[in-house]
């Protein structure tokens, strides 16, 4: 019972942290046509950054991603506006584009994992936050704290896209761009503001995942793997589809661990495999 | 009047090939064994990055499983190696490379544009995971030991891949084949209507492309005394022909053996000067080179029809 | 027997009803016309003939024997070609090479490329684009296009046609040309089925005519019989027949 319970705890708070993540992706892929498989990196450099603001300015890991997530922001908003938006105007196709930008961001990949080794080692690191028990229970503390911030985050973006102009914007240009022009919606603009609220949910996510397992600077491909799934578990784009995928994919994934640790990775790909071989469109896709 | 110039264009090409070839297989007599080791690298990448664009390239279908049927060449060399000759070990290689790849093909073939991608690109890593899991059941290890061969023999095999890879590229753009891949990759819905066997000819073609991958895994394996999952199913292994046919161009098949080359050279020399900043320089190159490329070589040969004419049409 | 023969041919998108339980049939050497509203089932139908989708349910049979569940390219090869409303044609390819994709793949014998050339080159004589062979064929105007479309299936050797409002966007003098290819074609001794919204077009070379609304056939007959026919009037009501 007990075991069943810390799994569905676990679950539900990996599967916010995969939804976050997948969300930064769908972002990613479905407004600003970027398969970017350098997303995991920044995951990465999120626990980093928390690691190392943690080490030098003591500061709380949940509070720093007060800094991880615009820093992260910031970093995917450049980007685009370099990078991507050059490849986008340079390419007479959007297949082109698609195919440029997937090569571009595993260049990315390389620059960001390569800096982070630079600059962070490639050591496993960790540290213990909140790690006493609730009473009885047996629920790690950290757990249940960074459940309930995943949720107050979660629903404040889930405010933002649904209330905000802004928002609205963002999920006119993921149904269809030619609409939201007609919107008036700056559409270069939200391209980069997607990009970059991509990457800043995925430092988000990476601040919060330090507080649970330790880190090192090769984890993303791993974490990128896992938004691929979750991306096409909730129809590419599909921002709702996102958030329910990565739910689900955190209980799957805290019950395979907690039977079979090192089957959960094979686990991710059969069920990657098997739905987009059933469902290409996705659980939510018509 | 045509058909004239094609038999003189054809012998032609022939008659290079072959002279590239002479020279390419007397160079050891010649030069210094780093040379040697250079072009075995720049062999290697050149097959993986014509095998790639025999599919891919008039398709359009990006794929990323090239690592998976390159390692599975690796693997194949390890479990072998010692108890079969070199050449029968090669070709071992091809036909698995072949199988796997008619069965993933006929699995995935239907998912179009980034799903594709995406599948092969989960694919490698699936591939990956699995071995190391089933090592650590069945082995008890991470790794095995593969049995070297002599950097001549490694030459020479590569060499002589290299040349079945391009034969078979240049025999098959020539076909019918290379028609039906055409017009799969410019309307494939009009294609399957104007009788073209759509899913066949796609898988065909992309077991084809994956046997030279095979062959190449086999024989480069050999080069190393030990392997393991993550040397085997590198996505570098993946992602590096795309580029380097990206970089090269794909409207003929001379475009992709020269990215594939300018890119092994540009690695080397890297690697060589700078070894721990290796990596970092790499990604900013692929970066830069990808930023700018000419226009429209992804996906088709036909860019080149496309750059000639100016102007692009999306079909409706 | 009838060259081609449906019975309750129907087909679902989730729960919209496209095509409901259509009987048809199509008679060897005739011209017949499918016609209907927007969004009737017309290109469904087309659709489910080609293979292009799998029907809910019913079967179509083919000079006697059921073709449901073949694959495009068998049903091409048996003697059905078929165009597109929104043109699908390899843009990048020369026009040449574009039917030559027909003659060499969709006769269903095995042809040589040179013998595939060269019935391309009749093909694109025929609709009177010989002179456009090289250009690659996204170049081409509408109507060009549509007329290349009808090479390369041609080019297939069909005895069944089908095309698919080969008409719609064309000026009046490009209605009368596709008018006179149809006539041409018929003349060939293959049998047409064409989807069509240019009324004096259908009227004029059509020996039937099937009428489909919401994806029911409510009227067949002659040219005649249709144009009269009380429920046809009250679909096309304002318009003139
Ligand atoms: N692939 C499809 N998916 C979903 N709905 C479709 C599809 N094809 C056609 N439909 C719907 O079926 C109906 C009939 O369409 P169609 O056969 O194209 O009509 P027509 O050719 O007579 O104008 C329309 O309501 C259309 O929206
Ligand atoms: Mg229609």
């Amino acid at each position: 019972m007990i075991a069943f319970r810390d799994i569905f705890i676990t679950g539900l708070l990996l599967g916010g942290i995969f939804a976050l993540v997948s969300v930064g992706l769908t972002l990613q892929y479905g407004v600003a046509r970027v398969l970017n498989v350098a997303h995991g990196e920044f995951i990465m450099v999120g626990a980093f950054m928390t690691f190392w603001l943690l080490g030098s300015a003591n500061l709380n890991p949940l509070l720093s991603v007060a800094i991880t997530g615009p820093v992260a922001f910031i970093m995917g908003f450049i980007l685009h506006k370099t990078l991507f938006r050059r490849l986008m105007d340079t390419s007479p196709s959007l297949d082109i584009f698609e195919g440029k930008s997937l090569l571009a961001s595993f260049g990315l990949l390389y620059v960001v994992q390569n800096l982070a080794r630079i600059i962070w080692g490639s050591d496993v690191e960790g540290y213990n936050f909140l790690n006493s028990t609730v009473t009885a229970a047996q629920i790690p503390l950290n757990r249940l704290v960074a459940l309930a911030f995943v949720v107050v985050l979660g629903g404040a973006f889930y405010f933002f896209l649904a209330r905000t102009r802004l928002g609205k914007a963002i999920r006119a240009s993921a149904q269809s761009p030619t609409t939201a022009e007609l919107m008036g919606v700056d559409i270069r603009n939200v391209l980069a503001i997607c990009f970059g609220l991509g990457l800043g949910l995925a430092a988000i996510a990476g601040s919060l995942l330090s507080t649970l397992f330790a880190i090192q600077t090769s984890i993303g491909l791993g974490y990128t793997v896992i938004a691929m799934v979750v991306v096409v578990m909730g129809g590419l784009g599909s921002i709702t589809g996102a958030m329910i995928g990565g739910i689900i994919l955190g209980l799957v994934s805290s019950t395979v661990t907690f039977f079979h640790p090192s089957l959960t990775m094979i686990a991710y790909y059969v069920i990657f495999i098997v739905l987009l071989l059933a469902r290409p469109k996705g659980i939510m896709g018509k | 009047m045509k058909a004239i110039q094609m038999t003189r264009d054809k012998s032609v090409t022939l008659g290079l090939l072959i002279v590239a070839f002479l020279i390419l297989a007397l160079l050891p007599q010649f030069t210094s064994g780093y040379l040697v080791t250079l072009l075995i690298d720049i062999l290697k990448f050149a097959v993986l990055t014509v095998a790639w664009v025999v599919f891919s390239g008039p398709t359009g279908y990006m794929s990323l499983a090239t690592a998976a049927f390159y390692g599975l060449g690796f693997y194949i060399a390890a479990v072998f190696s010692g108890t079969v000759p070199f050449p029968l070990l090669i070709m071992l290689a091809g036909a698995s490379a072949f199988v796997v790849a008619l069965g993933v093909g006929a699995l995935t073939l239907r998912l179009r544009g980034v799903y594709f991608a995406i599948f092969t690109f989960a694919l490698v890593l699936l591939v990956q995971n699995v071995v190391l899991e089933v090592e650590r059941v069945v082995t008890q290890t991470r790794g095995r030991f593969v049995e070297t061969v002599s950097t001549e023999g490694v030459y020479y095999a590569i060499l002589i891949v290299f040349f079945l890879t391009i034969l078979a590229a240049m025999l098959i753009r020539r076909s019918r084949y290379g028609l039906a891949l055409q017009s799969i990759g410019e309307y494939e819905e009009a294609a399957a209507h104007s009788g073209i066997n759509v899913v066949w000819t796609k898988v065909l073609t992309f077991a084809t492309s994956a046997v030279f991958m095979g062959m190449a895994g086999a024989i480069i394996a050999t080069r190393r005394t030990y392997i393991d999952p993550y040397i085997a199913f590198n996505l570098n292994t993946s992602f590096l022909p795309v580029l380097m046919a990206m970089f090269g161009g794909m409207g003929n098949l001379v475009g992709p053996v020269l990215g594939a080359a300018l890119f092994t050279y540009i690695g080397e020399i890297l690697l060589t000067r700078f070894p721990d900043l290796y990596m970092l320089i790499f990604g900013v190159v692929l970066i830069v080179s990808i930023l700018f490329m000419p226009n429209g070589v992804l996906g088709l040969a036909q860019g080149v029809w496309r750059k000639m004419r100016g102007g692009g049409h999306a079909p409706s | 027997m009838h060259l081609l023969e449906g019975e309750g041919v129907s087909r679902n998108f989730g729960g919209l009803v496209a095509v409901a339980g259509v009987d048809f049939y199509v008679d060897q050497g005739e011209i017949l016309g499918l016609i209907g509203p927007n969004g009737a089932g017309k290109t469904t139908l087309f659709n489910l003939i080609s293979a292009a989708l799998p029907p809910s349910a019913g079967t179509i049979s083919y000079e006697g024997s059921p073709i449901t569940g073949l694959p495009p390219y068998k049903i091409c090869r048996l003697g059905i070609a078929r165009t597109f409303q929104t043109v699908k044609i390899f843009a990048h390819l020369p026009t040449v090479r574009n039917v030559m994709v027909g003659s060499l793949f969709g006769t269903g014998s095995r042809s040589s490329a040179t013998e595939a050339l060269r019935i391309a080159d009749e093909e694109l004589e025929f609709v009177e684009l010989s002179s456009l062979r090289d250009v690659p064929a996204g170049d081409l105007t509408l109507a060009s296009q549509k007329r290349l479309e009808v090479a390369r299936a041609l080019a297939t050797q069909p005895k069944l046609l089908l095309l698919d409002e080969i008409m719609a966007g064309l000026t009046r003098n490009e209605v009368e040309e596709a008018m006179d290819l149809i006539a041409r074609i018929r003349a060939r001794g293959i049998t047409v089925v064409m989807i069509e919204h240019v009324m004096h077009a259908i009227m004029g070379i059509c020996d039937r005519i099937i009428v489909l609304d919401f994806g029911v056939k409510i009227a067949e007959g002659t040219p005649a019989e249709v144009a009269a026919d009380k429920k046809v009037i009250e679909v096309y009501l304002g318009e003139e027949i």
